[in-house]
């Protein structure tokens, strides 16, 4: 008899020869020149069960550019494993013809130029018409919401997450975990907590005072679908209190807490679940090691890292699915589960295209409405950028250069910090900058930007530390966000050494005199998260900084020498 | 603005910084060998729960479970006085388990040795991490 791992991954065979799965769809597509909605999101349903997961939007609820990244090392075991596989090998790997539109969605080769051929992808009111046609084939299909939902946008800061609550309401989710919006304050998460329709989850969430599980947010929820028991576990981000101002949510406690997991999916069996679904912002390498040790989880659906995977991977039993970031994909994923046994899956990776996919009009008025208010302030262009911007890349993205530059420029610095943060879409060369767009890449409830003095020994440290949590080989040990990014200054980084010695040959660009760690230097940056921190707030700080400029360009960024990958 | 090291320090990047800590091998070893009567524990027996990365490491949430054991020793490797704790179990005790909050100086090992009631020793050791924190996704 076949085991169920096989029959797995003879799916997964056979749907790349057929073309169930979105890449051999997409292939097709490319060669008719012939990208319909029709065919985005045709489906032979499969199964009894339908999952939808979407996370890590960052409230960008219009359609956007986003550029994927370019570098995306792993370490360890997982080097040269998907989502560490970028570009050229990324396209090889899945078996992606270049310049086809999902060689533009899932990779960074040629974006510019494809970008014009394929347009923005996105938006909250072509997600609702994936959602609908899905639930038009299977009515009672679940809809799962990773976080990373109610933060990253001018009108999402403005109304603290009231827009965005708004319009995913009206798509009516079944759960949800969550990460960025603990930075909207514990009071305020609370607040919408409680007007929710559907449970909040996170087995991981604790009482800071008591190290007990929060009763603020529930562990799991039952759903009864398709003649089957489905138990969906909540696991918000891990390293919340370190990664963001913990002082904004004292009340609780994170961490990953595999044990209680376990605890969890052998409570939800003993209740009779059929499939246990976990919905996770823990970071795909962390889910990867998770899944490795809590046994009896049939799918994790993986957010935090923004990766957007073409095909599940398998760990184990247990199988890894990720949906990418700011709105650019839904997945399907349809189940045959029987007798407490997931028997067979068909998974399609929906690339969210704008100009192709039709906009559900009452969404659209409600986005409408929602931005009116706004309308003068987001619109306003502030100036134009001649060069590419975009930010993800484990060392340094364009738009990070450019709050670098401006940091350093607008606070008289000598160095200037940048957070690896993996939001913010991607803006053309040529584009107009509105305050939407910047906003687009800051808005945050922590935006002061600090300005003070500090050794070069201590510099190296911060960076030697940062660095750790990008690239301690153990995943646990890593938050996922990428390297902070430095302006004004260059460094060799040898990725495989450990902490504190990964660093060598700091430098000031502008005299290239070596770091001396005896002396200070002026140092600005933003997004701290130590509470009372002084300074203007970044959006205000590069907005100056693009107006006087007028027109900004962004040269290549050289001065990170990578080694030990 | 007047700033202190450590106010500097903890201004950067995203967080608070709180440098590696040295292995402290002589008051380390010193404390587990006057429990142990230097006898060499063996690994397993005894769980030790910890965070993996403290969320602050001026209490950090632990908690042991040995089951069987008659006393409990717990080692901060890296603090200035790695010993942190000694409990003794009484024949009533009705579970061999603790659960306390520490205070860790830096980036280290937590160990925990429990005496078993046949005179053995057993260990477990977990390495927390007291960082600044990156900046996630």
């Amino acid at each position: 008899m076949i085991s169920r791992r096989d029959f797995l991954q003879a799916t997964v065979a056979a749907s790349a020869i057929y073309g169930a799965s979105g890449v051999g769809n997409w292939a097709k597509l490319a060669a008719q020149q012939a990208l319909t909605q029709d065919q985005l999101l045709n489906f032979d349903t499969f199964g009894n069960i339908t999952l939808i997961h979407i996370t890590d939007i960052h409230a960008q609820m219009k359609p956007t550019y986003f550029r994927e990244p370019e570098i995306n090392l792993g370490l360890g075991d997982v080097k040269g494993m998907p989502p560490h596989v970028t570009g050229a090998d990324f396209l090889k790997m899945f078996n992606i013809k270049p310049g086809t539109p999902e060689a533009y969605a899932l990779t960074y080769v040629d974006f510019t130029s494809l970008a014009k051929t394929y347009g923005k992808m996105g938006g909250i009111d072509r997600i609702a018409t994936v959602v609908n046609a899905i639930r038009a084939d299977r009515p009672d299909a679940l809809l799962l919401d990773g976080g990373d939902t109610w933060h990253g946008s001018y009108t999402c800061l403005k109304t603290q997450g009231q827009d965005v609550v708004n319009l995913f309401n009206r798509l009516k989710p079944d759960a949800m975990t969550f990460h960025w919006e603990f930075t909207l304050g514990s009071d305020r998460i609370r607040e919408i907590i409680e007007g929710l329709e559907f449970p909040a989850m996170g087995q991981n969430i604790y009482d800071n005072e008591w190290n007990e599980p929060s009763e603020d947010f529930v562990d799991y929820e039952f759903f009864e679908r398709g003649g089957a028991k489905i138990a969906v576990i909540g696991q918000a981000f891990p390293y919340m209190p370190i990664a963001n101002p913990g002082w904004m949510f004292p009340e609780y406690s994170f961490g990953i807490h595999d044990e209680r997991m376990q605890e969890m999916v052998d409570e939800v069996r003993a209740a009779g679940a059929d499939l246990v679904v976990c919905l996770s912002h823990n970071g795909f390498d962390v889910d990867r090691k998770m899944a490795s040790k809590v046994k009896g989880i049939d799918i994790i659906l993986t957010g935090h890292t923004h990766d957007a995977l073409p095909e599940p991977v398998l760990v184990g039993e247990t199988m890894l699915i990720a949906s990418g970031s700011n709105g650019k994909f839904v997945t399907r994923l349809d189940l045959d589960v029987r007798d407490g046994k997931l028997m067979g899956f068909r998974h399609k990776l929906i690339p969210i295209f704008s100009d192709v996919i039709a906009a559900e009009p009452e969404m659209t008025a409600a986005l409408e409405a929602e931005r009116a208010p706004f309308k003068d302030e987001l619109e306003e262009v502030i100036g134009k950028t001649d060069s590419l911007l975009y930010r993800r890349g484990n060392f340094n993205g364009t738009w990070d250069d450019l709050i670098c530059n401006a940091l350093i420029d607008e606070r008289e610095a000598d160095i200037a910090l940048s957070p690896g943060f993996r939001w913010g879409p991607s803006m053309m060369p040529g584009q107009d900058i509105t305050r939407e767009d910047l906003y687009n890449a800051t808005a945050m409830s922590y935006p002061n930007s600090y300005r003070s003095e500090m050794s070069g020994e201590q510099i190296k440290i911060i960076l030697e530390d940062v660095a750790d949590n990008l690239f301690n080989p153990d995943p646990y040990y890593q938050q996922g966000g990428d390297m902070v990014r430095v302006g004004g200054m260059g460094y060799h980084i040898d990725v495989s050494k450990p902490q504190g010695s990964r660093l060598s040959n700091m430098t000031m660009l502008k005299t290239g005199e070596a770091i001396d760690p005896a002396k200070n230097y002026v140092v600005a940056g933003w997004a701290s998260v130590r509470e009372g921190t002084e300074g203007p707030a970044i959006f205000d700080v590069v907005e100056n900084y693009i107006k006087r400029k007028g027109t900004v360009h962004v040269d290549p960024n050289k001065s990170v020498m990578v080694t030990g990958a | 603005m007047e700033l202190t090291r450590r106010d500097a320090m903890a201004i950067g990047a995203c967080a608070v910084v709180a440098t590696a800590v040295p292995f402290q091998a002589s008051a380390a070893t010193e404390a587990a060998m006057a429990f142990t009567g230097g006898a060499e524990p063996t690994e397993g027996g005894v769980t030790l729960t910890t965070p993996e990365i403290a969320e602050n490491g001026n209490t950090v949430p632990i908690a042991v479970d040995a089951p069987g054991a008659v006393a409990i020793i717990i080692i901060a490797e890296g603090n200035p006085d790695p010993k942190t704790a000694e409990v003794a179990f009484g024949p009533m005790a009705g579970a061999q388990s603790i659960s306390m909050r520490i205070r860790l100086a830096g980036t280290q090992n937590v160990v925990a040795i429990a005496k078993m009631a046949d005179g053995s020793f057993v260990q477990a050791s977990n390495a927390v991490k007291v960082t600044i924190g990156g900046c996630g996704g």
